[in-house]
């Protein structure tokens, strides 16, 4: 309960909290109000927002913008999230192992971090999936692929600082073991940088999945948004709406999560607690 | 006749919502010229928040001074504009910290720092600011003042830096200095010569000094007039005579009572049977050298040490920042790989044995940690943190329950602790919880390194008191790390001194401590402070209380 009243005093985060469970029962209903196959031609192709029975208008094809945008919600945030998982997984893992340890551990894992860091992560993101066939899976592993170094840096900093505490060596004392003391005892205590890094994660994972589906690389069969803009980028300017809806939907849910993202920051940062 | 500094009736107030709504309430406190004003009190007695107030330096707007006049030469400093305030700071009024090492500007030379202060309050030919700059460092007894101009604050020691800041404060011979636990820092005999040189500079330049600290023994060393703190409140004030030798408020009586006797307690009967032994214990760090082959510093942090310990007795070991002394400690624990030398405890050499094969041994060694917040995991209740021991060892979850509950009583929590984390709780309670850990596994030694520095001196004695009681009831032995030769005084049966990693002396405290043998016992015996008062009259005083 004291998590939620630090969280409140960010106005903006409580905000974005309110776009975010908008999208997410927007996403989580859109059968319900678009029963029919986003892909499918439901009527009139071009047709402005208000005409034709298209509360966003159509595309070139005659497909449902208004239909696309709320299925391609669950594509987004479905991407995102598992995304972010894998990514702060495989990050926790190699940031704790080089944290905890050090030495030749620490310098094998950090080079290895640094080799896919100096790869720019979007160009990486498309090699991959152009390599693997275009699918939710690849797409959530090329995502994943290029965001975990962060995770694994920011785990490995906060290891190495909480691995010399007095209360880590009091468990070297009591004779626990390794794998104990990394999970149960210094995990919890850098849980709140990972959980504000990851949430800001869900972002760029949402933005990278746009790119790719923009580009042409996202999966075929299902809806994205990323994909509504790439279809309407050459009728931008006889149909704008095309492009400009999802567009929109996309800018609001970045927004939203890293306006969540510092809220979090906010209330689980205790040395920032008191700056007003 | 006017004072030089007058404060009356002075509020800060502190944010809403907070333990209290005034750090300082109503004090009253006067300064002349030429005499060391000591304001003592303990953590959160707001002594400091006193002096910063003086200096228009409280972090506004959340501490402010809400009501009450600060008067300086016939101005009220608590009205005074941010402009005049800077005016003053520096020029009419400077300040010295604690840690000269966060103080001091790092990228910064020491002349550079000296010089700015010049620069800013007044107007005079750069070789006329250095040549005074060197006569500041001269006087203030640096070794060789002509290098520490151009030296950066990382390579001068720390007594050193402390001196580089007095320079710095004194350099516009201010009418008043405010020093904030300024030797709180540093090794006993330097802390004792840090003493010295502010006394002699008030003395040369009749400045007015406010000297913050919570440590009665350099109150005892160094004071005119003494003024006692307790919760924001200005408790007792008087002449160092009156306050030391006859104590009127009750807190003042206790605070003296508390600091620790410099006569050694009585002797014990030794037992023959040693539980532990060390021999020749050896530990050096490397450092430096790196990618471009410098020259790798070396330290012997622990040369050629040999200690042994019986039952039920308590081993000193102290020494200054650097002897080595938490080295050893490390080393006994197993915390530290030691290189050469032997551990035994009974007849098992320790210091070859692999993780695996010492994990049996470590039940019996057990270790109590210095700093009550860093020492207990933040995210664990307390329960656990003391129930993880036996549990480790095969215990089952409700004989661990029960272990932990009951070594609770032993320090003296109640059972509510166990559910709760452990920043509920005060340093005292956090160090009370520290020491049921390390008893969970019914270890035969206890190795506790600096338990009490981090404390304030009244909970210091209870947590002295409780591992006494523990020790003997338990049938422990101990070793106890200090740098407090009046703690080492009131708990240790033997003490070994330690210097640069070697092991000088070693001897019963009594013996010790009447007939040293080492000129480095010798001079560390002579710098600790307040020796005339608080060896024979303090204990008087306690007596009488």
């Amino acid at each position: 309960m004291a998590f939620w009243k630090l969280f409140a005093r960010n106005r903006s985060a409580v905000l974005g909290m309110i776009i975010l469970i908008l999208i997410f029962v927007m996403a989580i209903t859109a059968p319900l109000f678009f029963p029919e196959d986003p892909f499918s031609l439901a009527g009139q192709s071009m047709s402005p927002p208000g005409e034709n029975g298209f509360l966003l208008g159509s595309d070139s094809l005659g497909r449902d913008v208004a239909s696309g945008i709320a299925h391609g919600a669950k594509t987004s945030l479905l991407i995102g999230l598992l995304a972010t998982l894998v990514a702060v997984f495989i990050g926790v893992i190699m940031g704790a192992l080089a944290g905890y340890y050090g030495g030749v551990i620490d310098n094998l894992l950090m080079r290895t971090t640094e080799m896919f860091q100096t790869i720019p992560s979007f160009l990486f993101a498309i090699l991959l999936v152009a390599i693997m066939k275009p699918s939710i899976e690849s797409i959530v592993i090329a995502i994943a692929v290029v965001s975990w170094p962060a995770v694994a840096r920011l785990v490995r900093g906060e290891f190495l600082s909480l691995r010399s505490r007095e209360f880590v060596q009091a468990c070297h004392t009591l004779g626990m073991g390794d794998v104990r003391i990394m999970l149960g005892e210094i995990l919890p205590n850098c849980l709140s940088p990972v959980i504000v890094i990851g949430s800001l994660m869900v972002a760029t994972a949402i933005l990278i999945e746009s790119g790719l589906a923009f580009l042409g690389l996202g999966d075929p069969n299902i809806m994205s948004w990323g994909f509504q803009i790439g279809a309407g980028r050459t009728l931008l300017r006889s149909a704008w709406w095309v492009c400009t809806f999802p567009g929109i939907a996309i800018l609001l849910t970045v927004l939203a999560i890293n306006l969540v993202g510092e809220g979090l920051n906010d209330a689980l940062n205790p040395r920032l607690r008191d700056r007003s | 006749m006017t004072r030089l500094l007058e404060i009356t009736d002075l509020h800060v107030g502190l944010p809403a919502g907070g333990q209290r709504q005034f750090a300082v309430e109503s004090a009253n406190l006067y300064l002349d010229a030429n005499e060391i004003l000591c304001v003592v009190g303990e953590s959160g007695s707001g002594k400091s928040l006193t002096a910063r107030a003086i200096m228009g330096l409280l972090p506004k707007p959340h501490v402010h001074i809400a009501q009450g006049q600060v008067n300086f030469q016939g101005e009220d400093l608590a009205a005074a504009s941010e402009a005049r305030l800077r005016q003053i700071r520096g020029s009419d009024i400077s300040m010295i910290f604690q840690e000269p090492m966060t103080a001091l500007n790092p990228v910064m030379t020491i002349g550079g720092q000296i010089d700015e202060v010049f620069r800013f309050h007044e107007k005079m030919p750069g070789h006329e600011r250095r040549s005074r700059a060197l006569k500041l460092l001269e006087d203030v007894q640096l070794p060789d003042p002509e290098q520490a101009l151009g030296a950066y604050p990382h390579q001068l020691s720390g007594g050193q830096r402390q001196r580089a800041m007095i320079a710095m404060a004194l350099a516009l011979d201010p009418k008043i200095l405010i020093a904030d636990e300024p030797t709180t820092a540093l090794d006993v005999t330097t802390q004792a010569q840090v003493l010295r040189l502010i006394k002699q500079m008030q003395e040369t330049h009749g400045t007015g000094v406010v000297f913050i600290t919570h440590d009665f023994g350099v109150v005892a060393d160094i004071a005119d007039r003494v003024a006692v703190m307790q919760n924001g409140l200005v408790v007792e004030t008087g002449t160092t005579d009156e306050v030391l030798r006859r104590p009127t408020h009750p807190y003042t009586q206790a605070l003296m009572a508390a600091v620790p006797s410099l006569i050694p307690r009585a002797a014990r009967p030794r037992s023959e049977e040693k539980v532990l032994r060390v021999n020749g214990l050896t530990k050096t760090y490397r450092g430096g050298g790196g990618l471009f082959g410098g020259k790798a510093r070396v330290v012997h942090a622990a040369k050629e040490v040999t200690l042994d310990l019986t039952r039920g007795e308590t081993l000193g070991i102290v020494g200054e920042s650097g002897s080595g002394k938490s080295t050893v400690a490390r080393c006994i624990v197993r915390l530290t790989d030691a290189e050469a030398g032997e551990i035994l405890l009974g007849d098992t050499d320790l210091r070859p044995l692999r993780r695996a094969a010492m994990r049996p041994h470590r039940a019996q060694i057990q270790m109590v940690f210095q700093d009550p917040f860093a020492s207990l995991n933040p995210r664990s209740k307390v329960g656990r943190i003391i129930a993880q021991g036996p549990e480790l060892y095969g215990a089952s979850r409700s004989k661990a329950r029960e272990i932990a509950l009951e070594l609770l009583r032993i320090v003296g929590l109640d059972d509510r602790a166990y559910d709760r984390f452990p920043h509920e709780f005060s340093g005292g309670q956090r160090q009370r919880i520290g020491i049921a850990r390390a008893l969970a596994l019914e270890p035969k030694i206890l190795v506790a390194d600096e338990p009490v520095s981090a404390l304030d001196v009244s909970i210091q004695a209870q947590i002295l008191e409780l591992l006494d009681e523990i020790r003997e009831r338990m049938n422990l032995s101990m070793i106890f790390i200090t740098h407090d030769l009046r703690v080492a005084a009131q708990v240790c049966d033997r003490i070994a001194v330690m210097q640069r990693g070697e092991v000088v002396e070693i001897g019963p405290t009594a013996k010790l401590f009447a007939n040293p043998q080492h000129p480095y016992t010798t001079e560390l015996l002579a710098a600790v402070p307040g020796k005339g008062w608080f060896s024979a009259e303090g204990k008087a005083l306690t007596e009488a209380s």
